[in-house]
Parts: structure tokens; C-alpha cells; sequence
């Protein structure tokens, strides 16, 4: 057996001092140091103490991944420390408690350090005329064109004038005009008077994607986010910056204009576009998906995600999407098709199938198969699809679940080293049953002229290829976002993904058809749900040992691999 | 004069550069040195200054566009800058900029600073020139001139036609 999982990702790290603090008179312990955005340990602030208290503070620039700048002066609150007299002793009041000296100016609370003893005040009259007034400043030249802004419903400028603003403004000048629908790069339009300056967008794109391609020019009345003339905004991680903008001044391309956000269902998932695994959430109204955006997990992705990952979910609500259940190219039924393979896989000697799965299918559907494989004394395989990694988030490996595949041995470490011996088989006339998931093998060896060999080729995809139109039998799976299921990533760990939409037409869930399949052809019985599949997997895959659907809950748990 | 990157300015800059303790800091000197030799500073420039100091192009074009001085199109051979900070403001630093724009037939009322179509004069506006006592101040090029009359701003036209007419200029 291998070692039980572990939701941890790195050894411990060495215990933190924890000091006392009090945030609106509630003491609180807090450690002394907390990791920064590059993960580096430094002195805790008053932003980070308020949080761990549970108490909000608003801001704007601050990001706990992104360096500290301390320029929208929103997160201003009041405090005061222990007062020492002049032996540097403690000064005492009466009943024994220190005597706190309350600083006589607010500080930033983002850029403060706590120190033992401090008292942090959040909720006093004047933090909350100084939150009123900030606000005020950033609305007098803001457009206040909210019923045509695609932020608008997830803007913080939004939730904190509900909190801290006026109904009406004051201000009875005319506003300063900047430019508006700038087109920063491919994916990226900048709204130039919506934006407050907070500098997110600059500090992510030079400090985390690597790549100083903003600035802020024409500082005074008229500053505004740019890039160098001539030079796009363009690398695989911009749309980032459209996330952590609190206002609507970054804007998608692609989503611009779509969906108001208030209409949207967030489904919780995974990025299936490489073996990074980002968390990630669907959003879609009405089956159909919206977007993509990230779900923040520190131990894979942080609140990141790459744009193509991103934008990679037109397919699921494709035209051609494989619909019906197709025998011998003629429509039929669930019931009549998983009836013939089954017979038909009953009746073939073994060593007579052949397998070839797709590494983007999940594990428990990967599980099910090596059960039929077992049974049937298969061959099985599964392709590989290499493409460029990059230093941040993307994989080489772009099949979301390879791990799983080997886990489940589908696939070996060399993953697709079978394939030839696969060919062999068909060509010699030793097989002569082809079960194909989720690939189109005659890209990978396996021609026309070698599936036309084949007595039976059983194909289940989502999208029509080469193979599909070969099939003797076609069964219509589903994209992730229409089902339940894990993968393992790259670094092994497993994670689950919630079903979002509804597939099209007959398609199914291929655990759920393979779950019929594998009842059918071995007899056994197994569980119908997916919690009960996943947990009995896990039951007897050794590396998934000690896992169950519960214990995986959002984040998603690391496995020895 | 576009822009070409001479062994002099290289020389120069490499030197600049050895002023600082990080390159970035002498972005602000190797665009001055660059505007001295070109009289503006091109696209070109700033994607030259940024790689001799191990920077993005944004990171100098962000300071380029920050200093109204640093120019980032040709200006006129003559180049008048009229202050319009308070004292300036109250001697008549308005009525003379709308002299100046009037002579040289541009319009007073647009923004920033305006060249006349031959390249021979640029008229802006610019903030104090220190030198309150005197209102209202202007300098055309280096030269500084105090409680400057419509009459004498006549003749600074003069005297800079006059030096064009007899030694000529390259716009």
C-alpha cells in the first residue's frame, strides 16, 4: 500500500510567534509574520489581523497575492499601541490594563504592521467619514455608468458605496473625459474613466505573469493604465487582470457585453485544458456556459488561471455536438446499444480487445473501463498530448487526468507505448474489438484501413471525428461541465468537479453508461451514484487509498503518484 | 531630426548611466540628453533608452508622459513658453499668450503647445518661471525674459526671424 493521502502539498513550515492584538475590542491572537504575495514570511498587518478577526476592511489596491502599494487609502482605519513611560515600562490604567496611546492619525491598514498590544479600530466615526470620503474622491470623475458596465453586480466601487457613499454627488464641475474602449490587447479593452488607479493590473502583470507591459502615463488629471505604443498587452495570463480590477475599467473581450453577472450559476470545477488542474467556476445561465473564471486553491493555482484555459469552453455548446446513440449509423436507444456490446463483449475471447481511453476522462469513468479491461483480458492505452509549458501554471501535458489514466492502469508511464502493439493486433486479425473513448485514433495509428478490420469498434465521444464516423456503435458523452467526476493532476492531486449544465440531447455521462457496461459484462454490482463510485475506487486504486468523495471537498486532496 | 543612435549619445549615456546606483535612475537624464541632441523624443528613442537601461519601453514612455517638457513630436525652432502661474496670471500672462498666438496665427484657445506650420515657433503655456517680481515672464529657448510688453514680445519675433532669415533652420 502506498502512503495515506495528505492534503499537503509542503512540509510544515516552522511555528510563527503569535502576538495579541485586539480588532474593535475583541482580543485576538495572530502570528507575528504572515507569507506575502511572493510567499515570502513578513511582519503581519493591520489588514491581514482584521481578517483573521473576521472583520472586513474595504479596500481597493490591496490583493494578498500582489505586492503592497498602499495608494487607494480606502482600507484607513484608527489605532493605538501600548503607552510607555519614560523607564519604558508599560504605563498602567487603574484597573491594570496597559494604557493605550491612540496614534492621533489613521494609518493604511494594508501597509501597517501589527506590533503586541496594538488596538485596531475599524468601526469608529471618523474611519467611517475617511471610508466616505475616499469614496467620494474616486466617484467624482467616475462615469457612474453602472446599467452599461459589465462589472456592475461584482464591482467593489458598487458594494462599497452601498456601504459608504451618498445617493446623490456633490460634485457639480465637469467630470474629466479619458479614453474609453482602448484596446489594450487581443482579449483586453480598458475603460480609462472607470478606473481608480488602483494599479492591480500593472503590479500582476509585471510581478506574477512577468511581463512589464503596463504602466500608468499622462500622471495628473489625465493618467491612465497603457501599454508602450505599438506594444499589446499580450501574454497567456491578461484576463487576470479583468479579475482582480474592483472596477469595471478591465473588461473581456469576450465576455463583454454577454451576461449581466447577477443572472449567472457558479458551478465549482476544474480547468480541463492541461494537467495543472486550476480550480476554476463555470458560469452558465440557462445550460449554456458563460465563462470561465478562477477559484482560488493555494496549493495549485492561487486565484489564478492562463486565457487560453479560459477561453477554452466554446466547444461544450458546439452545433455538432454528438447527440444520439448511433448503431451502425442508425439513430437508437441507450437500452438496445449497451444491450448488443454488452453481448458482444460477453462472447469475445479474451485477449480479443483492445482499448484505447482518452486521458481527459475522469477518473472513476477511467476506473470503470479497467474494470471491463480486467474482465475482458484488454489491451489499453491512452494518447498523449504535449504541447508548451510554460513557468507559472501551464503544463506540457495538456490531458487533465494522465495521472489518473496511469493510477488506473489504462495507461503506463510512457503513455501511448501500447498503441503499436495495439495496431499489430488489429492488423494480425488478433483483435478484433476496439473500445474508443474520447480520442480519434486514426490521427494516432490506427487508420481507416486498420478500424475497417475490426468486427466491432465501439466509440464513445462528444465531438464527431474520423473514428466516430467509422463506429459501429456511438454513444454521446459528456464535456465535464455536463457532469460529475475527479482528475488527478500533474502534481497528483485529485480534485472534483460539480456538473454545470445539461448535456445535449441523448448524451449521458460516460460513469454512468460504463457503470451499466461494466454491471453487464462482469456481473458485479457496483455503486450508481458518484460518491459511491469514487469512494469505492478509492477502496481498491492503492494510490488513492484512504480518499473518499467527502474528504476531497473544494480544494481537492494530493496524492502519492 | 530623427532618431539615430550615435557612438556620441551611446558615450554620453553610457556615462549617465554610471552616475546611479541602478540604471532605471538615469532614465530621466539619458531622455534629456536624447531631447538636447534630437529636440524631441521618437518611439524609437524610448525602446533605444529603455534597452540600454534593462527596462520596458512603458517604464520610459510612463516618465515621457509625465514631463511636458520632454517633448514627444517636433516643436518649433523657437520655442515660448509663457508662465501662467498666479503672479504671471494677474500681470497679463493670458493677453500675451493670445498676442503671441495672434501674430503667429494659432488659436490661444487650444490645448498644450501649438507649432506654427513652417516649424519656426512653438507657443505653451508653462507653470512659474520664478521670477514673480517680474510678471509676466517668458522664455523663448534659454533665454529669459522679464515683464515682457506686447511690444517687446513683437520684437523677440523679430529678432528670432530675423536670425532664421540670415542663418536658416532644418524644421
Amino acid at each position: 500500500m502506498s502512503t495515506a493521502a495528505t492534503t499537503e502539498t509542503k512540509p510544515a513550515p516552522a511555528a510563527i510567534e503569535k502576538i495579541k492584538v485586539k480588532v474593535d475590542g475583541r482580543e485576538i491572537e495572530v502570528p507575528r509574520l504572515t507569507a506575502d504575495w511572493s510567499g515570502k514570511l513578513t511582519p503581519t498587518t493591520m489588514i491581514q489581523a482584521c481578517e483573521l478577526a473576521q472583520t472586513e476592511v474595504p479596500h481597493y489596491c490591496w490583493h494578498p497575492k500582489l505586492p503592497v502599494v498602499g495608494n487607494c487609502r480606502m482600507c484607513l482605519v484608527e489605532f493605538g499601541t501600548p503607552a510607555m513611560g519614560p523607564d519604558r515600562k508599560p504605563v498602567m490604567n487603574p484597573d491594570g490594563t496597559p494604557k493605550i496611546a491612540k496614534s492621533p492619525r489613521p494609518a493604511i491598514s494594508c501597509a501597517t504592521p501589527i506590533s503586541p498590544g496594538m488596538e485596531i479600530y475599524t468601526k469608529t466615526p471618523a474611519v467611517k467619514q475617511m471610508r466616505e470620503g475616499v469614496l467620494e474622491s474616486l466617484l467624482i470623475n467616475h462615469p457612474l455608468d453602472c446599467p452599461i458596465c459589465d462589472q456592475a453586480g461584482e464591482c467593489k466601487l458598487q458594494e462599497y458605496s452601498v456601504d459608504y457613499g451618498q445617493s446623490a454627488s456633490r460634485f457639480v464641475e465637469a467630470k474629466v473625459h479619458k479614453p474609453k474602449a482602448v484596446d489594450l490587447g487581443p482579449r483586453i479593452l480598458l475603460d480609462a474613466e472607470r478606473c481608480i488607479l488602483c494599479t492591480r493590473c500593472i503590479r500582476f502583470t509585471r510581478d506574477i505573469a512577468g511581463d512589464d507591459a503596463l504602466g500608468i502615463i499622462n500622471r495628473g488629471s489625465y493618467n491612465t493604465i497603457a501599454t508602450f505604443p505599438g506594444l499589446p498587452f499580450d501574454n497567456n495570463y491578461t484576463l487576470n487582470t479583468v479579475d482582480i480590477c474592483p472596477v469595471g475599467a478591465l473588461t473581456s473581450k469576450d465576455f463583454r457585453f454577454k451576461m449581466r453577472v447577477w443572472f449567472l450559476k457558479e458551478t465549482k470545477s476544474v480547468c480541463t485544458s492541461c494537467a495543472t488542474g486550476c480550480n476554476i467556476l463555470v458560469s452558465s445561465r440557462e445550460e449554456v456556459v458563460q465563462r470561465y473564471t478562477p477559484r482560488e486553491n493555494d496549493a495549485v493555482n492561487g486565484p489564478w488561471m492562463c486565457d487560453a484555459g479560459r477561453l477554452n469552453y466554446k466547444w461544450i455548446g458546439r452545433e455538432d455536438r454528438l447527440k444520439t446513440v448511433l448503431v451502425s449509423g442508425r439513430k437508437s436507444s441507450w437500452t438496445v446499444a449497451l444491450n448488443e456490446i454488452s453481448d458482444r463483449l460477453k462472447k469475445a475471447p479474451a485477449g480479443s480487445v483492445a482499448m484505447v481511453a482518452s486521458a481527459r476522462q475522469t477518473n472513476e469513468e477511467l476506473w470503470l473501463l479497467s474494470k471491463l479491461k480486467a474482465k475482458l483480458g484488454a489491451t489499453s492505452d491512452s494518447i498523449a498530448r504535449e504541447g508548451q509549458a510554460d513557468n507559472l501554471l501551464v503544463s506540457a501535458d495538456k490531458n487533465p487526468n494522465t495521472n489518473g489514466a496511469r493510477l488506473t492502469g489504462i495507461c503506463f508511464t510512457e503513455i501511448g507505448s501500447n498503441l503499436p502493439a495495439i495496431a499489430g493486433g488489429i492488423a494480425s486479425g488478433k483483435i478484433k474489438t476496439l473500445i474508443v473513448f474520447g480520442e480519434d485514433v486514426t490521427k494516432h495509428g490506427l487508420g481507416a484501413d486498420l478500424l475497417g478490420r475490426l468486427e466491432t469498434l465501439i466509440v464513445s465521444d462528444i465531438l464527431p471525428n474520423e473514428t466516430t464516423k467509422l463506429a459501429h456503435y456511438v454513444l454521446p458523452g459528456c464535456a465535464h461541465a455536463e457532469k460529475r467526476g475527479s482528475f488527478t493532476s500533474t502534481k497528483g492531486r485529485v480534485q472534483k468537479f460539480m456538473k454545470a449544465v445539461e448535456p445535449p440531447g441523448d448524451a449521458r455521462a460516460e460513469w454512468e453508461y460504463l457503470h451499466d457496461l461494466v454491471h453487464h459484462v462482469t456481473g458485479q454490482n457496483g455503486f450508481v451514484t458518484i460518491e459511491g463510485l469514487f469512494n469505492q475506487m478509492a477502496k481498491e486504486v492503492p494510490a488513492f487509498n484512504g480518499l473518499t468523495w467527502a474528504a476531497l471537498g473544494d480544494a481537492g486532496v494530493t496524492v502519492q503518484i | 531630426m530623427s532618431f539615430t543612435a550615435t557612438k556620441e549619445l551611446e558615450a554620453e549615456v553610457d556615462e549617465l548611466i554610471t552616475h546611479y546606483p541602478v540604471k532605471r535612475a538615469a532614465s530621466l537624464m539619458v531622455l534629456h540628453a536624447i531631447q538636447e541632441k534630437f529636440g524631441w523624443i521618437s518611439s524609437e528613442a524610448v525602446q533605444w533608452t529603455a534597452k540600454k537601461l534593462e527596462l520596458q519601453p512603458i517604464n520610459v514612455f510612463e516618465i515621457l508622459t509625465f514631463y511636458p517638457m520632454l517633448r514627444q513630436q517636433p516643436m518649433g525652432k523657437y520655442q515660448i513658453k509663457v508662465c501662467r502661474t498666479l503672479s504671471c496670471a494677474l500681470g497679463g500672462a493670458y493677453e500675451l499668450h493670445k498676442h503671441f498666438c495672434d501674430k503667429l496665427g494659432l488659436d490661444a484657445h487650444k490645448h498644450g503647445a501649438q507649432t506654427t506650420k513652417d516649424g519656426k515657433f512653438t507657443v505653451e503655456f508653462v507653470e512659474c518661471l520664478a521670477s514673480c517680481g517680474t510678471a509676466p515672464v517668458i522664455m523663448c529657448n534659454d533665454a529669459f525674459y522679464e515683464d515682457v510688453s506686447h511690444e517687446e514680445a513683437d520684437e523677440i519675433l523679430r529678432g528670432a526671424n530675423a536670425m532664421v532669415a540670415r542663418h536658416g533652420f532644418e524644421p
